[in-house]
């Protein structure tokens, strides 16, 4: 088998849908994430759990709380990675972890990389580590061959070039101010902070918070390498419970055409 | 002294934010290096100090305690006698000058007992700003009179339903309310935690407690204190407290956080006793979290210590072993708060009896010749409604 890298997520214009490990619990976030896999999500963000989530609007927080309450750990989220990355059916699309520094400190930085290694993680956002405080992370997942991918948001100005020149992976481009939810407007002049987040790396540049129709996917996609979506599919699946298979295949699939467009 | 990496107390401390706020984080650290060294600044900040505060705060001599516990003279530095009723305000007027300077015209805060909720609102009255306070459900509910007095003074206060419905939850949504508005607001964190500047900024606000106390105790004693007392939750009375004792290697510090139930049970807020290290609200330290790195609910009697973290400057001071951090129950904390009314006449805050309780384990094992300070933070009055119903008395407010 090729190595899996996040670059081959961006070979045509990229959706990345993201989903809360552990809501509707464990089994049904594996099923979930390989319904999401054949229905053409280029790359998939998985949520660690975290009991403070600093970062996310009501939708995220209150999944999160869903979560933990099944008592879902970090330990069973790598051996559900490790079940998606295994048999006949091994998904073969990067997958990255989406968490705070906190569960991943505590679990010890270097066990964290290790097992991301071993199970198949290409990469780690962490919303709460920013440039400054990237040496935390970076050293061991780079000797596992883990992403530390960069945040950039419409407040960054004079720090794009800093963060975007070190960035690895594909750089996560913030939408928008505040926290993560669905928006029905997104004001932020997406094109100009990509346009200078490119004078400065090669890589793919995703657009995120916010986003949660077709033509705002779309949109985004089209100002930039993919559009990021959260919120949007972890209130659908807070409604649909365990058994939103089709539905969560249609809406990623309307999805996927709408940034292929 | 030793030097520590940008932002740092030995290994503690750090700038754990989100991109969003990084500007306004550097923002604030460059106006603040900027105006603490300014004479205008510095004078403004002084002379609000004495007329409306009320400074220097007394430093009061216990005697009937002192001569009840039988041993080392006790001290009370009594922050309870400030405008607003506790130490906050020595922070929120420095937070509030910087601010206007930076030209800010809105500040948002996060409240537990809603002391640091009241100081902000009185400041943001004084100076004409707009005021926003995110104070948790339940602490809403345990300091409904508080809530009023913010209304009152022209606050608008949002009671915070996520997580546990405490500080904790209090802290985080005024961080993600800071993420949506930045531009013309300023955050007046409360105590000596969150990302760098704050826990540093804060205690240089808040050492003027100690510059103080140590002036006064040598002039009462002709010598420093063997020992000084603080409570402990985020910190700030304790690190305002120790400061200018820090260097008189002589002189014990002594924070006192709460242990609730016990620290054998699951109900408690004893971050140094029974937390480890993590990162979390923007800083590394010492928090009560599980083995996988989430934030274990904490309890207290007190609102004002029911926080599952620590300041990073007294996560340095433990591990150095310049300062000792002992834990307080409740029954200790509510012995003490009645003890310190009916010895001195003095109802403290429930925050602040959890330092009047170890000073009355202490002072008896020291000899008359020595004295120990305690920090007084605040006043009971908020706190006579829940000690009345921890006594079984049905009275409410």
């Amino acid at each position: 088998m090729n190595k899996i890298t996040i670059a081959q997520a961006f070979t045509k214009k990229a959706f990345i849908p993201f989903i809360t490990a552990g809501d509707q619990g464990i089994t049904t976030t594996e099923k979930y994430i390989r319904i999401m896999a054949k229905a053409g999500a280029s790359l998939i963000e998985i949520g660690i759990p975290f009991s403070d989530p600093v970062a996310e609007g009501p939708v995220i927080q209150a999944a999160s709380e869903r979560a933990l309450s099944t008592g879902v750990t970090t330990d069973d989220i790598f051996e559900m990675v490790q079940r998606l990355r295994t048999g006949d059916d091994a998904l073969t699309i990067p997958l990255v972890f989406m968490t705070y520094l906190n569960p991943i400190y505590v679990y010890g930085v270097e066990s964290f990389m290790t097992r991301c290694e071993e199970v198949g993680i290409q990469g780690v956002i962490v919303p709460d580590c920013p440039l400054e405080e990237k040496q935390e992370l970076s050293h061991q997942a780079k000797a596992h061959g883990v992403s530390v991918i960069s945040l950039i948001a419409p407040t960054s100005e004079q720090r794009i070039e800093e963060i975007a020149s070190q960035a690895e992976g594909f750089v996560y481009c913030v939408s928008s101010l505040g926290v993560t939810g669905m928006r029905s407007d997104i004001k932020t002049d997406i094109a100009s902070i990509v346009q200078q987040i490119r004078q400065y790396t090669d890589i793919p540049v995703a657009v995120g918070f916010g986003i949660s129709t077709p033509e705002q996917a779309k949109t985004m996609a089209s100002l930039s390498d993919g559009a990021i979506v959260g919120s949007a599919i972890v209130k659908q699946i807070g409604e649909w419970g365990a058994t939103g298979e089709e539905e969560l295949y249609n809406y990623v699939r309307s999805m996927v055409e709408a940034v292929g467009k | 002294m030793t030097t520590h990496r940008h932002g740092y107390f030995g290994e503690f401390g750090g700038q754990f934010m989100p991109e969003t706020l990084m500007n306004a984080i550097i923002e604030l650290e460059e106006a603040y290096e900027t105006y603490k060294n300014d004479p205008d600044f510095i004078k403004e900040l002084e002379d609000l100090h004495v007329s409306y505060t009320g400074r220097p705060s007394l430093l009061y001599f216990a005697a009937q305690m002192t001569k009840d516990l039988g041993g080392a003279k006790i001290y009370l530095k009594r922050e309870d006698l400030n405008h607003t009723g506790s130490h906050k305000l020595n922070n929120v007027l420095g937070q509030m000058l910087l601010a206007k300077r930076m030209g800010k015209t809105r500040v948002i805060a996060e409240t537990g007992a809603g002391q640091h909720g009241v100081a902000t609102a009185t400041v943001a009255a004084l100076m004409g700003m707009e005021c926003e306070i995110f104070m948790g459900q339940e602490d809403c509910e345990r300091q409904a009179l508080n809530v009023y007095r913010m209304e009152l003074l022209g606050a608008k206060v949002h009671p915070v339903t996520s997580g546990t419905g405490t500080l904790k939850d209090a802290v985080s949504e005024t961080m993600r309310e800071w993420t949506n508005r930045m531009a013309d607001t300023h955050y007046v964190l409360g105590s000596v935690m969150g990302a760098h500047p704050f826990p540093m900024m804060v205690r240089d606000f808040q050492s003027i407690i100690s510059r103080e106390a140590r002036e006064q105790i040598l002039e009462k004693e002709g010598k420093l204190p063997a020992v000084v007392l603080a409570c402990v939750g985020g910190g700030s009375n304790a690190i305002g407290m120790f400061y200018h004792f820090i260097p008189d290697a002589g002189v014990q510090l002594i924070g006192c956080e709460a242990a609730g139930k016990g620290i054998d049970t699951e109900e408690h807020a004893a971050t140094m006793t029974k937390g480890t290290i993590g990162i979390f609200h923007g800083m590394k330290s010492y928090f009560c979290q599980n083995s996988y790195g989430q934030i274990a609910p904490v309890f207290s009697i007190s609102a004002g210590l029911d926080y599952p973290g620590i300041g990073p400057e007294h996560a340095y001071l433990h591990d150095s072993g310049r300062a000792q951090y002992v834990p307080i129950t409740d029954d200790e904390a509510v012995d003490a708060f009645e003890y310190l009314s009916r010895m001195e006449g003095i109802i403290p805050a429930i925050e602040s009896a959890h330092a009047v309780a170890h000073a009355m384990r202490l002072a008896p094992t020291l000899s008359p010749d020595e004295s120990i300070i305690i920090c007084l933070s605040g006043r009971g009055d908020k706190d006579v409604a829940a000690m009345a119903r921890y006594r079984g008395v049905n009275l409410h407010e």
